[in-house]
C-alpha cells in the first residue's frame, strides 16, 4: 500500500463524504451517523465535540479504520487512501504505520514497563526489540518520563500514564493521531499539562491530530472544532487569532 | 510481540500460577495413575517373569497365569512327546500359607520346579546356590519374603532360617531377586515333588508345563504343534504386546482388563485429571484473556493482526503447558523413586506414557487457547473506544 506523504501544511489528512453508519437490524436499527462530510487537515489539531451519544466516537472509529460504514456510503479517505476499498489486511497494516492512538483509559499493559509499552507499535510493525526500545526511550525522554522508563503503569500517576500513552502514539511517527477523550480520566491541572505537552510534541505540519472530547477546558488547543449533534456535524469552526472560539462552543459539552 | 505475550503472562502471577497448577495436577494425575496401572498390570504377569520359559502349556480354557486349571502329571510326558519340543518340565504354582516361628501366618506364592533340570528357577539368585534346593526341606525365597517372613518386624530372614508350610518345615537355602507378585505374597521356590508335599492334595496337581522348542523351530510353531497334538493351550512368553494373542503376558493382562474393575478405577482417575486440567486451564485462561481484552483490543486497533494476537495466545497457553508438564512429570518422578525403591505401590511407566500425556496436555492448552482465540477473532478493534 503506497503512502502519499502530506508535505504541505493544510493538505488533507482525512476526507469524509456522505458517511452513514447504523447499528442493529430491522426495528431496532439505529442510525448513528447521518451524511457526515468532514475534512481533517494536516498541521491542525481538530476536535470533535458534542453531547454523549451524538456519534463522535463512532466517527473517530471510522476515520481510524477500526469500524466500517453502511453500504452505499460515500467515501472515507485518509491520506488519499480509500479505507472503504482496503482489504482487512491492508487496513490493519495502514493503521499500524499511519495512525497513532491515545485512548481514554490509556490502555497501557500493566505488566509491561513504560519502555515496553511505548515500543509496542514498532513491534507490531515487525521492528526488532532493540530498535523499538531505543526509540521508545527517546520518545519517553521527550515527554519528560526519562526517569520512569522501567516503571510499570500502575506505579505512575494518571497524568504520567497519559504521557506514556502519548509517547506510544508518537513512537512510530504516524501522520494521523487519534485521541479519544485524552483528558477525561485526569484532573483539571493534569489535563492542561498533558494537553500542553501533547501540543508541543505532536503538532507538526505533516501530521493531523483528531481529538474527541467533552472537556471544554482543552478547546483552546484546537485549530478546528467540529460540533456534532444527533449524528450530524452541525458546525465547523476554524480557530484563529481573528476568529476566536465563539461563546456557545466555549461552553459546549 | 511473543516476548511481550510472555511478559503479560508472567506478570499476572496469580493467574499464571493457577494455570500452571492446573496443568501440573493434570500431568501428575494422568502420568502417575497410568504408571501405577501399568505397574499393577505388570505384577499380574510376575510369575511369567520369575519363572522364565519360552512356552507355557496350560489347560485349554486357561486365559491367565494366576488362575490355572490343574493338569494330570502325565501331561508333561505328552508335551515332551511332541516332535518340535526340545524339553518340557512340570510347574506347580499356587498360593499357600507359611507359618512363622511366632505363630503368625503369611500368604506365599509357592513355585515347584523340576529338581533335575531346575527349569523355571529364579533368574537372579542373590544369596545361596540353586543346587541346594535338592537338600531336604530346602526353599529359595525372594527379597520380599526376606522382610515379610521375618519373625520380628524390622528383622530379616537369613539363609538357614526356617518356617512351616502346611505343618512341614521349610529351610531357606537361597534368596532371589524377583518381580513382586500381583497377590502380594512373596515367591517361594522348591522342587516340584516337595511342593506337592507342602500343598493340600488334589486329584490333579500340575499347574503348567514349561517347554522350549527344538533348535530351528520357532516358538510360535512349537506352540501350535503342542496345541494340535495334546489339546492343551500353549502360550508364548515373550512379553506384553498389543494384539499378540499367542502371548501369555498379553492374555493375562487383557483378562484383568476385562474381568476386574482395575482399569475402570484408574481410568476414572485419569479422566478426572484430564477433566480437571481442562476445567481449570480453560476457565483460568479464558478469564485471563477476558481480563486483557481491552489491551488486546488496543493492540488490534494499533494494527496487530488477528493472527499475531492468536499467536500470542497460543504462545502463552503452550508456555503454561510446557512448564506445567515439566513440573508435573518431575512430581511423578518424585513419586516414582520411593515407589521403585520399596516396590510399593506398583509403578511402571512405559515409554509411551510421557508422550501421550504430553499430547493430552497440548490438547488441553490448545483448547484453552482456542476459547481465547474465538473471542479475539470476534473482537472489533473499535470496541476499544467504547470505554
Amino acid at each position: 500500500m503506497p503512502d502519499t506523504p502530506a508535505k504541505t501544511p493544510h493538505a488533507l489528512a482525512a476526507r469524509l463524504r456522505n458517511v452513514n453508519k447504523s447499528f442493529g437490524d430491522g426495528g431496532s436499527r439505529l442510525q448513528v451517523l447521518k451524511s457526515i462530510d468532514l475534512d481533517v487537515r494536516c498541521g491542525d489539531i481538530t476536535m470533535l465535540v458534542g453531547p454523549s451519544g451524538c456519534g463522535k466516537t463512532t466517527l473517530l472509529s471510522i476515520i481510524a479504520g477500526t469500524l466500517g460504514v453502511d453500504p452505499g456510503s460515500g467515501e472515507v479517505k485518509v491520506f488519499d487512501q480509500d479505507l472503504l476499498k482496503m482489504s482487512s489486511r491492508q487496513n490493519t497494516k495502514f493503521r499500524s504505520t499511519s495512525i497513532g492512538f491515545i485512548f481514554q483509559a490509556f490502555n497501557l499493559i500493566p505488566t509491561l514497563t513504560c519502555t515496553e509499552n511505548v515500543s509496542v507499535p514498532l513491534l507490531i510493525q515487525g521492528k526488532s526489540t532493540r530498535h523499538a526500545e531505543k526509540r521508545a526511550r527517546e520518545v519517553l525522554d521527550q515527554v519528560g518520563l526519562g526517569d520512569r522508563m522501567k516503571h510499570r503503569p500502575t506505579q505512575l500517576s494518571g497524568g504520567q500514564q497519559q504521557r506514556v500513552a502519548i509517547a506510544r502514539a508518537l513512537v512510530h511517527e504516524p501522520r494521523l493521531i487519534i485521541c479519544d477523550e485524552p483528558t477525561a480520566a485526569l484532573d483539571a491541572k493534569n489535563g492542561t499539562l498533558v494537553m500542553e505537552l501533547f501540543e508541543k510534541v505532536a503538532r507538526s505540519p505533516d501530521r493531523a491530530v483528531l481529538i474527541v472530547t467533552h472537556d471544554n477546558r482543552i478547546f483552546s488547543h484546537a485549530d478546528r472544532i467540529a460540533a456534532m449533534d444527533d449524528g450530524k456535524i452541525v458546525e465547523v469552526h476554524d480557530v484563529t487569532g481573528t476568529n476566536p472560539l465563539p461563546e456557545h462552543l466555549r461552553h459546549h459539552e | 510481540m511473543l516476548r511481550l505475550a510472555l511478559k503479560m503472562l508472567f506478570g499476572d502471577t496469580a493467574k499464571f500460577l493457577m494455570l500452571v497448577a492446573g496443568i501440573v495436577f493434570a500431568t501428575f494425575l494422568m502420568a502417575q495413575q497410568s504408571a501405577v496401572f501399568c505397574g499393577l498390570m505388570s505384577w499380574t504377569t510376575a510369575t511369567l517373569k520369575n519363572v522364565p520359559a519360552p512356552l507355557w502349556v496350560v489347560e485349554a480354557k486357561v486365559e491367565q497365569v494366576n488362575e490355572t486349571n490343574p493338569l494330570l502329571d502325565t501331561d508333561v510326558a505328552r508335551v515332551r512327546s511332541v516332535d518340535s519340543v526340545a524339553w518340557a518340565a512340570p510347574i506347580y504354582s499356587n498360593i499357600l500359607r507359611a507359618r512363622l516361628a511366632n505363630g503368625s501366618f503369611k500368604i506365599i506364592q509357592m513355585i515347584g520346579i523340576d529338581a533335575t533340570t531346575f527349569a523355571g528357577a529364579p533368574v537372579k539368585i542373590k544369596e545361596g546356590n540353586i543346587h541346594d534346593l535338592r537338600l531336604p526341606h530346602a526353599v529359595i525365597i525372594d527379597d520380599l519374603a526376606v522382610k515379610r517372613l521375618a519373625e520380628v518386624r524390622g528383622k530379616e530372614v537369613k539363609l538357614g532360617d526356617t518356617f512351616e508350610i502346611n505343618d512341614q518345615e521349610a529351610r531357606v537355602v537361597g534368596i532371589a531377586d524377583t518381580v513382586q507378585s500381583f497377590t502380594g505374597g512373596p515367591y517361594v521356590w522348591t522342587t516340584y515333588e516337595r511342593a506337592l508335599q507342602y500343598a493340600p492334595p488334589q486329584r490333579k496337581m500340575l499347574s503348567a508345563v514349561i517347554a522350549a522348542p527344538r533348535e530351528g523351530i520357532s516358538e510360535s510353531q512349537c506352540a501350535q504343534d503342542i496345541a494340535k497334538e495334546t489339546g492343551l493351550k500353549a502360550y508364548l512368553n515373550r512379553g506384553f504386546a498389543f494384539g499378540d494373542d499367542q502371548d501369555f503376558n498379553t492374555s493375562t493382562v487383557w483378562w484383568y482388563v476385562r474381568n476386574t474393575g482395575i482399569p475402570f478405577s484408574f481410568g476414572i482417575t485419569v479422566a478426572i485429571g484430564f477433566i480437571v486440567g481442562i476445567a481449570i486451564s480453560s476457565q483460568t485462561f479464558y478469564s485471563f484473556v477476558l481480563e486483557h481484552m481491552k489491551h488486546l483490543g488496543a493492540l488490534k486497533a494499533m494494527g496487530a493482526s488477528t493472527w499475531t494476537l492468536c499467536l500470542m495466545l497460543l504462545t502463552q497457553a503452550f508456555t503454561v503447558g510446557f512448564i506445567g508438564y515439566g513440573i508435573g512429570l518431575f512430581c511423578t518422578a518424585m513419586f516414582a523413586f520411593p515407589a521403585l525403591k520399596n516396590e510399593q505401590p506398583p509403578f511402571y511407566m512405559p515409554e509411551l506414557v510421557p508422550p501421550i500425556v504430553f499430547g493430552v496436555i497440548l490438547f488441553i492448552c490448545g483448547l484453552s487457547a482456542l476459547l481465547g482465540i474465538w473471542r479475539v477473532a470476534r473482537l472489533e478493534p473499535a470496541m476499544v473506544f467504547r470505554g
